[in-house]
């Protein structure tokens, strides 16, 4: 039976915000943000960001703290309430529900949680339960949320620890192990739930140098097989080798974005280009004291 | 000085009232640590009505003495035309009414120690309210505030003595009994303070062994 439209209803591909999700349509972003902004009280903190990632695609959010580049990454999770634009998640709009008015009203929990289901997201102080060991952390959810039996959820979570590294430290609570192995541990708990997308905030800020390696080793695997990054970081050299995408933004806007070699290298901008002479004076010792020797 | 057959003879009659002031104190307690769950989730949840209401609970049933609130729930069923409760649930009643409030206290101060970071991951995964609550929250505020639960516990067996006025033959009413009926008072009286004192051994020492055991895992 033809849906019957009364004359006033606009064609039916703009009438509806939450068009029904497509199939696994690889030219259409998985995310999609278009001029999401917000703002504590006075202070603007997002400004009509513009954003689309898609299937298997690598994003690196860089720029200076205070930037937005977090609060970014939490609104595509809905952790933060933007309040501007619309972010849509294969195709789903994110938080919010339209009423029969045209205003904009929270979302229920089911439907947030359904946009949710395909996010993972990794936090820089990892956020662990740490009276749950290692198989614990990563068990939990796929029990008490996805109702898989605990033996069978045991197993899954040994092949995604396993896949991080860590299988034989199963049995270890959070504090017995690095801050390294920890954030490991926490990015099994998000794969464990097979998202389709994979947030990180800035993943390896809260950990020793030399322990930032394997978490970005892990990282690295993930992208290569294919899964959508997000990845707020401080790492440049993580972006440029692994980014499809950089996207620069300071004062809670995107001031430029491109390739790792159009953002690294053939940028005029002279913001970024700022921004990037800091990394660079950080990580010249090698050449400065060669210079010295001279 | 002390005269040893009346205390054998009174020995099985305190070991009675020994189960009773146990029953009422431990199943008080129980209900309590449920309450006191309960109330301490709703003073932190976002609703203000739900805060509200956790406030006033605590207000009024931490601001009551026991001895008050055993006697208005004794004689509250009459006021309606219904029977009196029986002692035993009256008792019942009042302690983990009570205990609920205080234990409520000492779970939000637990609860309000752990990083919200691990809420907010829990939540991120799916799970429900009540389960981030059971599974993520609770394990770790009793751990951090164990020493002051088994305070609590410590405290309730000793408040229990108050239920002797519903009636209950607990410890202290069968002591009172025994020494009004051969005057032999400070002996019923030492023997009653001992047996009081001896009920915290046991529990020390599964407070402590309890305390060590999660301590190992978390260390």
């Amino acid at each position: 039976m033809p849906l019957s439209l009364s004359p006033s209803t606009s064609p039916p591909a703009a009438s509806n915000l939450e068009a029904t999700p497509k199939g696994p349509d690889k030219a259409s972003p998985i995310i999609h943000l278009s001029a999401v902004g917000k703002r504590f009280g006075n202070h603007q903190v997002l400004a009509d960001i513009n954003l689309s990632v898609h299937h298997s695609e690598v994003v690196c959010l860089i720029g200076p703290s205070g930037s937005g580049k977090s609060t970014l990454l939490r609104s595509m999770a809905f952790l933060e309430e933007y309040d501007e634009g619309e972010i849509h998640i294969e195709g789903r709009l994110l938080g919010w529900e339209i009423d029969d008015r045209g205003r904009r009203k929270h979302a229920g929990r089911t439907r947030l949680n359904q946009a949710r289901r395909n996010l993972g997201i990794v936090f820089q102080q990892f956020n662990l339960w740490p009276h749950m060991t290692a198989l614990g952390n990563v068990t939990e959810a796929l029990v008490r949320v996805r109702g898989i039996k605990r033996n069978e959820a045991e197993k899954r979570a040994m092949e995604v620890l396993d896949k991080v590294g860590l299988a034989e430290k199963a049995k270890e609570y959070p504090a017995r192990l690095s801050g390294g192995q920890q954030q490991r541990v926490a990015i099994a708990r998000a794969l464990a739930m097979e998202p389709k997308i994979m947030l990180f905030d800035e993943p390896t800020s809260a950990l020793d140098p030399e322990l930032v390696g394997e978490v970005l080793a892990v990282m690295k695997q993930l992208a290569l097989e294919g899964m959508t990054m997000v990845v707020v970081t401080h790492e440049m050299g993580f972006a440029a080798q692994v980014a499809d995408t950089v996207v620069f933004l300071d004062q809670g806007s995107i001031v430029t974005r491109g390739t790792p070699s159009e953002v690294f290298r053939d940028t005029q901008h002279p913001r970024l280009r700022q921004f990037l002479q800091n990394y660079l004076d950080r990580n010249a010792f090698w050449h400065t004291t060669t210079e010295q020797e001279n | 000085m002390f005269d040893w057959p009346t205390f054998l003879f009174s020995l099985p009659l305190l070991g009675k009232a020994l189960l009773i002031t146990l029953q009422t104190s431990l199943l008080g307690n129980a209900i309590g640590f449920v309450i006191g769950t309960l109330i301490a989730s709703m003073q932190l949840a976002k609703m203000p009505l739900l805060r509200r209401l956790g406030g006033s609970y605590i207000f009024i049933f931490r601001g009551v003495p026991l001895l008050v609130q055993l006697l208005v729930i004794y004689y509250l069923a009459p006021m309606f035309g219904l029977p009196n409760l029986p002692p035993m649930v009256a008792a019942i009643m009042a302690l983990s009414l009570c205990s609920g409030a205080y234990i409520a206290e000492i779970l939000r101060g637990g609860l309000l120690a752990i990083p919200s970071g691990q809420r907010e991951a829990a939540h991120l995964l799916g799970m429900s309210r009540p389960a981030i609550l059971l599974r993520v929250e609770l394990p770790q505020a009793v751990q951090s505030t164990l020493p002051s639960l088994v305070n609590e516990l410590v405290l309730l067996i000793k408040s229990s003595a108050l239920v002797s006025v519903v009636g209950l033959a607990d410890l202290t009413r069968v002591a009172q009994n025994l020494a009004s009926s051969d005057y032999l008072f400070f002996q019923h009286y030492l023997v009653l303070a001992g047996i009081y004192c001896l009920i915290n051994i046991p529990l020390t020492m599964f407070g402590r062994r309890l305390e060590r055991h999660l301590e190992r895992s978390l260390a």
